[in-house]
């Protein structure tokens, strides 16, 4: 009888390690009922086999692994189906010859010279004479607020996260994580509330601003959204960062700080880029904070003092009232399309940083 | 061994039987309550923001007087309440503006009807600004100037130097509309234009903003200055009060509708009647809308 001796990490006896098999290294006795695992297990990639058991135990088995087999499907199948949706509802912009004498990809893409205006522009005013459905003052109204979020919530996120795990004694720790991760669970539109009766009353005050609505007043409120997410995935990267090294480092003569800058945070890097990732995702997503404390006004211009209109506030605002099937309908199913895809993409690559961390560190996860 | 089998099957039945009874208990309470909620009378609401707070104080009084009916009073913009009239998820539109030629061929379209409309009540559609502002009267074509964005500074209207802070409504916004064919003569407004979820965002943004100016329905004014609007240069200023707007001598009064499928009958159509008679227009002041008559 074979039994596991130690031997230098494996990815299959860590990944056997994480399943966290009942049996301690270097026993020998197999679990009831269940066939004994060996490390060598390659074809299992670490699982434990499917215990071959007669009669009504094992149809029971059978039917529950069904039922959980089609929840995991139901998740899967309906992102694919509303990516569906939202597609077959935008695609008409791109053949449809009713609607392509109204907007046209080009229309929405380039500066257009429309009657009454001096030079060419680009103007978003569905409701008119005219239709004018320029999507960069959406897109660039977007992009500011998100990047002004992330500038704020990452450096708040991160650092909190580093003190948390690095620094910050089991007292503090228990109080100042819950605490944020409360953040998490304030309501959008409260946020959007507060930003809009109290925060930009008091920014136009202290910063002199024009307009009382702006990016920065939406941007920062944005960003409170957005620094639960980043420091509880930056925290479980710090977090997992095994202890060996820090104590390498320290053996070696480092102080505190530079074991810190040198040896944590490239060591966690993956999984605080995967949480930047996901605040990304959920500043882009956010439709409540910008709607509100934005003032959506769809101006194109690089200041942060300026009001935004961003592409979830719009499709929000403008959805309710148009006609089905129209071309307002159809170039805002489109936005909806571009968003989705933008932050399935920035989901996509955060998951993929995360997993890629978790294998990377050996998981205390 | 056997033992432990026996009690886990005890467990599992006594699980399966819990789930049975419960199953049982709620499709029966299910199967008690439907004909409850098929029996009372049950209108939709759709529509105007400007009117909202009138339909919703319309149906509370309604509701006091008549307990077996319920109303449900929704928002959104008169676009909103068009739309929903067209696809059939709401019994009345209340509407600020009335429907455009192209939404009577929808609905035509969709019920081989082209609606009734009701005129329920007279608005004097306001412009608002910041109480300190020191302006109190401005000509139409001064607001058509600041509201497309070709007069951006209070200066220039004999104000203070500062820039103005224009504030609209979202385009599903039937004053939206009604602003932009009357004052703005179907011109754009302004991309520096912000835009507030409803009414009273408007005047809420105006009373914070000292160099604001917005417009809506009278009734929601508080906290802000309403300007007095003069046909043009030469002419008198009129305030926004009762007896202009009943005379039409306002320049921005406007008629407000409920718009139906169909001439109504039942629960809606006694809904309606109430809402023409004295009771139901004497709501319409204390709200501060101007009756129709």
């Amino acid at each position: 009888m074979t039994t596991i001796s130690p031997r230098p990490p494996t990815r299959q006896a860590d990944q056997a390690r994480l399943v966290g098999l009942a049996a301690p290294l270097g026993s020998s006795l197999p679990l009831a009922g269940q066939r004994r695992v060996e490390a060598s297990d390659r074809k299992n990639h670490g699982r434990m086999d499917r215990p071959r058991l007669a009669g009504r135990r094992s149809s029971l088995n059978a039917l529950v692994e069904l039922a959980i087999r089609v929840l995991a499907f139901t998740s899967i199948a309906a992102i694919v189906l509303i990516f569906v949706f939202i597609g077959k509802e935008a695609w008409p912009l791109l053949h449809d010859s009713v609607i392509g004498r109204e907007v046209t990809l080009t229309k929405m893409w380039f500066a257009q010279l429309w009657p009454g205006y001096e030079g060419p522009e680009h103007v978003w005013q569905p409701v008119s004479e005219v239709p004018k459905y320029a999507a960069w003052p959406l897109v660039i109204g977007t992009l500011k607020v998100t990047l002004i979020a992330m500038l704020v919530a990452v450096p708040l996120g991160v650092g909190s996260a580093l003190f948390v795990s690095q620094y910050a004694g089991r007292r503090l720790r228990e109080i100042i994580k819950p605490t944020v991760e409360l953040l998490a669970g304030v309501p959008s539109v409260v946020l959007g509330f507060f930003a809009l009766m109290v925060m930009a009353s008091w920014m136009q005050q202290v910063l002199g601003l024009d307009s009382r609505l702006n990016a920065l007043v939406a941007g920062v409120a944005l960003s409170f959204a957005i620094i639960p997410v980043v420091f509880t995935v930056s925290e479980e990267a710090f977090g997992a960062v095994p202890r060996s090294y820090v104590e390498a480092s320290t053996a070696l003569g480092a102080a505190r700080w530079q074991t810190i800058v040198r040896v944590v945070i490239p060591a966690a890097g993956p999984g605080v880029a995967a949480g930047i990732a996901l605040g990304l995702g959920r500043a882009v997503g956010e439709t409540m904070i910008v709607l509100m404390a934005s003032g959506n006004a769809a101006i194109l211009s690089a200041s942060p003092a300026d009001s935004v209109r961003t592409v979830s506030a719009t499709i929000a605002a403008e959805l309710a009232e148009v006609v089905f099937g129209g071309a307002h309908y159809t170039v805002l199913f489109f936005l909806g399309v571009l968003l989705f895809g933008f932050t399935l993409a920035t989901n996509l690559l955060g998951e993929f940083a995360i997993g890629r961390m978790r294998r990377r560190l050996g998981g205390t996860a | 061994m056997q033992k432990r089998q026996v009690q886990g099957r005890g467990n599992q039945t006594r699980s399966r039987s819990i789930l049975k009874t419960a199953t049982q208990g709620l499709a029966m309470a299910t199967a008690l309550l439907a004909p409850l909620a098929a029996v009372a009378g049950d209108i939709t609401v759709k529509g105007s923001d400007t009117m909202v707070i009138l339909g919703q104080r319309w149906a509370e009084e309604y509701m006091r007087a008549h307990p077996s009916t319920t109303i449900q009073v929704t928002g959104g913009g008169s676009g909103t309440g068009i739309s929903a009239l067209i696809n059939g998820t709401t019994d009345v539109c209340q509407a600020s503006r009335p429907m455009s030629a192209a939404e009577k061929e929808k609905l035509r379209d969709r019920y081989a009807t082209v609606g009734v409309e009701i005129p329920v009540a007279r608005d004097g559609l306001s412009v608002y600004v910041n109480a300190s502002n020191p302006l109190t009267e401005i000509t139409m074509d001064q607001l058509k100037l600041i509201f497309t964005g070709k007069v951006t500074n209070w200066k220039e209207l004999g104000g203070p130097d500062a820039k103005i802070v224009v504030y609209s409504r979202e385009n599903s916004s039937g004053t939206y509309v009604f602003f932009k064919e009357h004052v703005l003569k179907n011109a754009d407004y302004t991309v520096r234009a912000q835009s507030m979820p409803g009414t009273a965002a408007v005047v809420n943004a105006v009373a914070k903003e000292k160099f604001g100016i917005g417009y809506g329905g009278a009734a929601y004014a508080k906290g802000i200055k309403l300007l007095k609007v003069k046909q043009d240069a030469g002419g008198p200023a009129i305030p926004p009060d009762e007896a202009h707007v009943k005379d039409g001598s306002y320049p921005l009064s406007r008629p407000l509708f409920f718009y139906l499928r169909n001439k109504p009958t039942g629960d809606v159509g006694a809904f309606v009647d109430w809402v023409l008679s004295p009771v139901g227009q004497a709501i319409v002041t204390k709200v501060g809308y101007y009756p129709l008559k």
